[in-house]
């Protein structure tokens, strides 16, 4: 279970406060789709429980099965269950795909107290995670998504997921830059994943994404807050209304 | 008019003393090292490196007979050997060369810098080494002929004295071959002045690997000249990870149209060592192509150089040079310092060059620890692939393995 309480948190040099007092819970097991306008801090929140240092909690606490994540470094955070699918995964030149899927499998497997994979092994379960989300093998052999289409870098991103096993995927806009079918066989391959330990966020600004990924919970950030909480069909309005009710709302 | 003579330096006053007893063919050569003693900033080539200052002190010239105590960290390849023994080549610790290649010493004078036609630069590293070698090693390569495995020459310092190699190539037109200089041992204290000499013809194809992997509290100066004929395909590389002071001088001078050089660098620097390298690549013909490639990876309160000037002759129409030197520092503490420089007196030319110092990407490294990567295995990981940058230009795979191995080492010896 995931739970954020009181959550503020600013840039870095304090010039700028991102979220103010977001609460919000997710079951294990639990689906919960975020939506909400451009710039309302929903990448910020999913930086912020991954542990990237730009920015400064300055209240609240985060807790994952009770953990206090705060207190964790970023790779802790991984070992913890923690997995972010960026909006923008980065390209590393000169890391080969297979080299760095390796080491962060191993990493993870070390930080929780597991034993390193086979080489064969570790080769079956890419082989296979590949395949069903239609990454051809020689894009394992260059580097980190260097020269990936952007549908390519999200597909990869999934891949990554599936071979990490978090207790809690966030996925930050896993949809955008998707044509019709990766939408669906990324889609798949999140639901495939789903189960009655693994909880998902789903940040996204198309309803499509839900028809696919169908959501337990949808909720509605404005200005760094959650300021709406409903089921699957929320979605549904905010795509036929627009977010003009929560914008001006939430000011005060 | 003034009297005052300058105060000399301790090594000075120590190089003195040792000059007092070289050979009177050499006299000639230690006088031009005297004229100007040591370089300091002042001298532009040295101002980063000023080796008055940097030089504590000069231990005396090894005697004959040191023995060997570490093994190459080539010992693994299969390659043919030659070794010299502080600045001395010993036959008994060398191979026989395949056919088409062969291996002479003696103590035939060297060129001290000053020889207009030579390779190399007037210069009073150089010309110390001049004066103190005593054992000039001479390697040939016939016309035609293809050596397929590496010839590695071990340089090795077996103590806390002064070495000073001096090894000569000829490289006859059309013949292959790769050579590794290969500089070892070592100690604090010790002093390394070695200076190598390539002469290649036309149509050659030569690999040049040069390693420092000496000690890391040993002062190590090298130089190398390197002039190619027409047609011909140059590849240098150098690995430093060795010294606590080292400075490494390349005069490269094309002599023929249509030829291409290619020189790269992979350079590890911790704790307080200071490494320089200085580039001269002199396009005195048209028509030919260099590319400089330098990574220096710096941590602690180490202090990188990088020098690099590329001179395009009149009428050298048509020269295509790029140079290219990228450092990361990873403390506060460490420094790296580029001065990139383009001379050029043709006007249908393409060159260029760029530089850039920074730390590791904290992006990239957020990237990859939320994949659950600790942060020194992260930083490891990306500096890996920054040094294969300068590493995948090298051909040979074993050897480059090794060296990859090396670095992987050099990495984790910093997270331990
Ligand atoms: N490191 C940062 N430095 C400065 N401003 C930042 C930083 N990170 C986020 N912001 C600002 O915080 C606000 C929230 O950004 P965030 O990326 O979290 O929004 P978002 O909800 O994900 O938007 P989008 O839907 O466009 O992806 C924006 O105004 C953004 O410019
Ligand atoms: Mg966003």
């Amino acid at each position: 279970m995931l739970e954020i309480r009181n959550l503020h948190v600013a840039i870095e040099d304090g010039s700028k406060k991102i979220l103010n007092g977001l609460n919000l819970t997710i079951r294990d097991g639990e689906v919960a789709a975020i939506m909400g306008p451009n710039g309302s801090g929903k990448s910020t929140l999913s930086y912020v429980i991954a542990g990237k240092d730009d920015y400064e909690v300055l209240d609240g606490e985060i807790l994952l099965d009770g953990k206090n994540l705060l207190e964790m470094e970023p790779d802790e955070r991984a070992a913890a269950g923690v997995f972010l699918a960026f909006q923008y995964p980065l390209e590393i030149p000169g890391v080969a795909t297979m080299t760095f899927l390796k080491a962060a499998l191993n990493a993870q497997r070390k930080g929780r107290g597991e034993d390193e994979l086979t080489t064969p092994d570790f080769m079956r379960r890419v082989k296979a995670g590949a395949e069903k989300l239609g990454i051809p093998q020689d894009m394992l052999k260059r580097g980190l998504n260097v020269g990936f289409s952007g549908g390519e870098k999200k597909r990869m991103e999934i891949l990554q997921m599936a071979l990490l096993e978090p207790s809690i995927g966030i996925l930050d806009e896993t949809d955008s830059g998707l044509d019709i079918d990766a939408l669906k066989i990324v889609s798949e391959g999140v639901n495939a994943l789903r189960s009655a330990k693994r909880s998902f966020l789903v940040i996204t600004h198309y309803q499509r994404l839900l028809n696919y990924i169908v959501p337990d919970t949808v909720h509605v950030m404005s200005k760094g807050q959650i300021v709406r909480t409903g089921g699957k069909e929320l979605a549904l309005e905010l795509e036929a209304n627009g977010y003009a009710d929560y914008v001006t709302n939430a000011a005060a | 008019m003034s009297n005052i003579t300058p105060l000399k330096t301790e090594a000075e006053q120590a190089l003195i003393a040792q000059g007092a007893t070289v050979a009177s063919d050499r006299k000639e050569a230690f006088a031009r090292f005297l004229e100007h003693g040591l370089p300091h900033r002042r001298v532009e080539a040295y101002h980063y490196t000023d080796l008055r200052a940097l030089l504590k002190s000069a231990p005396p010239p090894a005697k004959a007979g040191g023995k060997i105590t570490t093994t190459s960290p080539l010992a693994d390849i299969d390659a043919h050997v030659l070794t010299v023994v502080d600045g001395r080549y010993d036959a008994s610790l060398s191979g026989a060369l395949p056919k088409g290649a062969s291996v002479s010493a003696s103590s035939a004078l060297a060129d001290d810098g000053s020889n207009e036609k030579g390779l190399l630069s007037a210069d009073p590293v150089i010309a110390l080494n001049a004066a103190f070698s005593d054992s000039v090693l001479d390697i040939t390569i016939a016309a035609k002929a293809e050596i397929e495995k590496p010839i590695l020459i071990r340089l090795v310092t077996t103590g806390a004295h002064a070495s000073y190699p001096r090894v000569r190539l000829n490289v006859g037109d059309h013949a292959k071959a790769f050579i590794v200089e290969s500089h070892e041992g070592a100690a604090a204290g010790s002093l390394i002045d070695s200076v190598l000499e390539l002469r290649m013809g036309d149509h050659v194809t030569f690999d040049h690997l040069r390693l420092n992997l000496v000690d890391h509290a040993a002062t190590v100066l090298t130089t190398f000249g390197g002039a190619m004929g027409k047609e011909s395909l140059y590849r240098g590389h150098n690995f430093v990870v060795g010294g606590s002071l080292s400075r490494h001088q390349i005069f490269f001078r094309f002599e023929g149209e249509q030829s291409k050089a290619e020189i790269s660098s992979a350079c590890l620097l911790n704790a307080k060592q200071h490494a320089d390298t200085t580039l001269v690549v002199d396009h005195a013909v048209p028509e030919c192509q260099s590319r400089e490639f330098f990574a220096h990876v710096l941590d602690h309160e180490s202090t990188g150089v990088f020098q690099g000037k590329i001179i395009v002759r009149p009428g050298a129409q048509q020269t295509d040079g790029k140079m290219m030197s990228r450092a990361i520092v990873l403390e506060d503490g460490a420094t790296m310092n580029n001065k990139p420089e383009l001379e050029i007196f043709a006007d249908d030319v393409a060159c260029g060059h760029g530089a850039t110092v920074g730390a590791l990407d904290e992006d990239l490294l957020f990237y990859l620890r939320a994949r659950g990567l600790p942060k020194a295995e992260a930083e490891a990981l990306m500096l890996q692939a920054f040094v294969g940058e300068a590493l995948e230009k090298i051909e040979h795979d074993a050897i480059r393995d090794t060296l990859e191995a090396h670095t992987e080492q050099w990495l984790k010896a910093r997270s331990a």
